[in-house]
């Protein structure tokens, strides 16, 4: 086993831009030039690759990708289960699975997002701008479970990402008194790390607190600043055996644990889990998750020297904090206060690459991307001496995530 | 509820045969939640199985339509055109429903009113003849 313990040798992406700025270069030629990146950056070539995996119904199927890029036979190819960004450390736990059982020895994950090329998220299908269709509305056929449960929720305009997430938001900030000020810092904390990496789409526009707070209100408490950005770009990352890593280019990052978990009766997220448990319904529904992980990998939250954390909205990563057990339950908001993850000064430095706040919206493969960095000393907001870095997915939604260590 | 609280070009609820029920009592303005005849858990959105004892003696209970508010938002972004703004989405426990919560709109509120725990109380929004939209508002008492 050993021997084939799975490690991530790569790291690749294409340029990322504002939403509709990567112009008319379609999702598939940003994935294969991803692809191509993080393949040579493992100092492979495609002639080596066996493997594809992805998630959130990624519309570049690895069928088509494989051929796209002359792949000489594909051994495994993965969509993971879970919707939309809870599944990005998932596809790097499969990749790892297909290595370490001999599925496959080379799994490229990849993830492309021209957002600006489809429909906008959290729309429903229905535009803001189109006439209202005259008929009025009826009971329709649910064409899936999916439909079905949204039933309890698209009659009340519940669509929004930014509007479901807010719910637990609230809820927290109810319960522990959590300001938008905290929510504030923690954005304006990870606009200063992309302020260092010539990659972010945000990188030159500098934030405050007082920006922040003038930010219009989206869906409160949600304002502008609260949100991630709406971005078209790919990354990707590579994933083999030790065998294989030893002799390739870069230092490997070694996968300690991965995990994927859903708490129970959460479905769809915030859309559809108003009956979860009390107790779980405001935090980011991971701590028995990052129990598991943790465990896995005999280590413990004081063990992690750099975090890189899904951001969709800045309320989700204070309460990944907590679910993650960098600070007891409820006081996420005074840990980002005291500065905890500010590169250079905080006990946490977390989202060196500005996350998905101020880097990209790359569905936060880009946080395993940044992972790897941090411990190949490649960030431009290094942390020196980093051995241990958490990378998670979504929170609030069924997810995943991975522990990376440096070898 | 006398004017719409979206405008029609909203997406459409959808039912499937598990949901069905619920929209049809709804269309009667009673408010359903549904409760295992086995171990009378109680649970939204329907399930084919209780999902506390897994039996598949489902059945339905109606509940007052009065309850508190859990959580909420205020959302300032249209989804369909004509949309008024803001609007309010929350998060209601539902009263004598066993712990049941369920989605939906606060109407007739000023956002700054809002609180977490304010009593509120249904008002059923008819928008065809087989379709009704159980919205919240506050209830005085």
């Amino acid at each position: 086993m050993s021997e084939r313990r799975a490690h991530i040798v790569g790291v690749g992406e294409s340029e990322y831009t504002r939403w509709g700025k990567i112009g008319d270069i379609t999702e598939h030629a940003l994935a294969c030039r991803a692809i191509k990146k993080a393949v040579a950056d493992a100092g492979l070539t495609l002639d080596d690759v066996d493997g594809l995996a992805s998630f959130a119904e990624d519309r570049n199927e690895a069928i088509f990708l494989a051929a796209e890029l002359g792949l000489p036979a594909l051994r495994f190819g993965n969509m993971v289960w879970m919707p939309g960004g809870g599944g990005g450390c998932a596809a790097v736990s499969n990749a790892a699975m297909a290595v370490e059982t001999g599925q496959a020895e080379v799994v490229v994950v990849y993830r492309s997002l021209c957002q600006g090329q489809f429909f906008r998220f959290g729309t429903g299908g229905v535009s803001a701008e189109a006439a209202p269709d005259p008929e009025p509305p009826t009971l329709q056929q649910a064409n899936s479970l999916l439909m079905a449960s949204m039933g309890f929720a698209m009659p009340y305009g519940l669509l929004m990402a930014a509007a479901a997430y807010a719910l637990p938001t609230r809820r927290h900030m109810h319960l522990y008194g959590t300001t938008s000020e905290q929510l504030g810092m923690l954005a304006v904390t990870f606009r200063e790390h992309a302020s260092r990496n010539p990659r972010a789409v945000m990188g030159e526009r500098p934030l405050t607190l007082e920006d922040h707070q003038a930010s219009p209100m989206i869906a409160d408490p949600h304002r502008l600043f609260d949100c991630c950005l709406e971005s078209d770009g790919a990354c990707a990352v590579v994933v083999t055996t030790a065998e294989r890593a030893r002799d390739l280019a870069k230092r490997p990052v070694e996968i300690l644990a991965s995990e994927q978990g859903t708490p129970k009766g959460y479905a769809f997220g915030p859309f559809t889990n108003a009956n979860v448990a009390d107790e779980i319904y405001a935090t980011g529904g991971g701590e028995e998750m990052a129990n598991r992980l943790y465990g896995k990998a005999g280590v413990g939250p004081a063990d992690v020297d750099v975090a890189q954390l899904y951001d969709h909205f800045t309320g989700c990563v204070l309460m990944q904090i907590e679910d993650y057990g960098f600070c007891e339950r409820g006081e996420g908001g005074s840990f980002i206060e005291s500065g905890a993850l500010a590169w250079g000064s905080g006990s946490l430095p977390t989202n060196t690459h500005g996350g998905s706040l101020s880097e990209a919206y790359i569905h936060g493969l880009n946080h395993v991307v940044e992972g790897v960095r941090s411990l190949r000393d490649e960030s431009t907001s290094p942390v020196d001496g980093a051995e241990v870095c958490l990378v998670t997915s979504a929170a609030c939604v069924p997810s995943s995530a991975v522990l990376l260590g440096r070898k | 509820m006398t004017e719409r609280y979206f405008p029609d070009g909203m997406p459409p609820p959808m039912a499937d045969g598990i949901t069905l029920p619920w929209w049809q009592a709804a269309a009667e303005h009673r408010l359903l939640v549904q409760r295992c005849g086995s171990c009378g858990h109680s649970q939204l959105p329907p399930s084919p199985i209780c999902s506390e004892c897994r039996s598949e003696d489902t059945g339905w209970h109606e509940v007052s339509g009065r309850g508190e508010l859990y959580t909420y938002t205020v959302v300032h972004r249209p989804i369909a055109a004509g949309q008024e703004l803001p609007y309010v989405i929350g998060v209601i426990s539902l009263e004598g429903s066993g712990g049941v919560r369920m989605i939906s709109n606060i109407v007739d509120v000023d956002p700054e009113a809002l609180s977490v725990g304010m009593p509120l109380e249904v008002a059923w929004e008819d928008m065809s003849d087989d379709l009704a939209i159980p919205r919240f508002r506050p209830r005085a008492d």
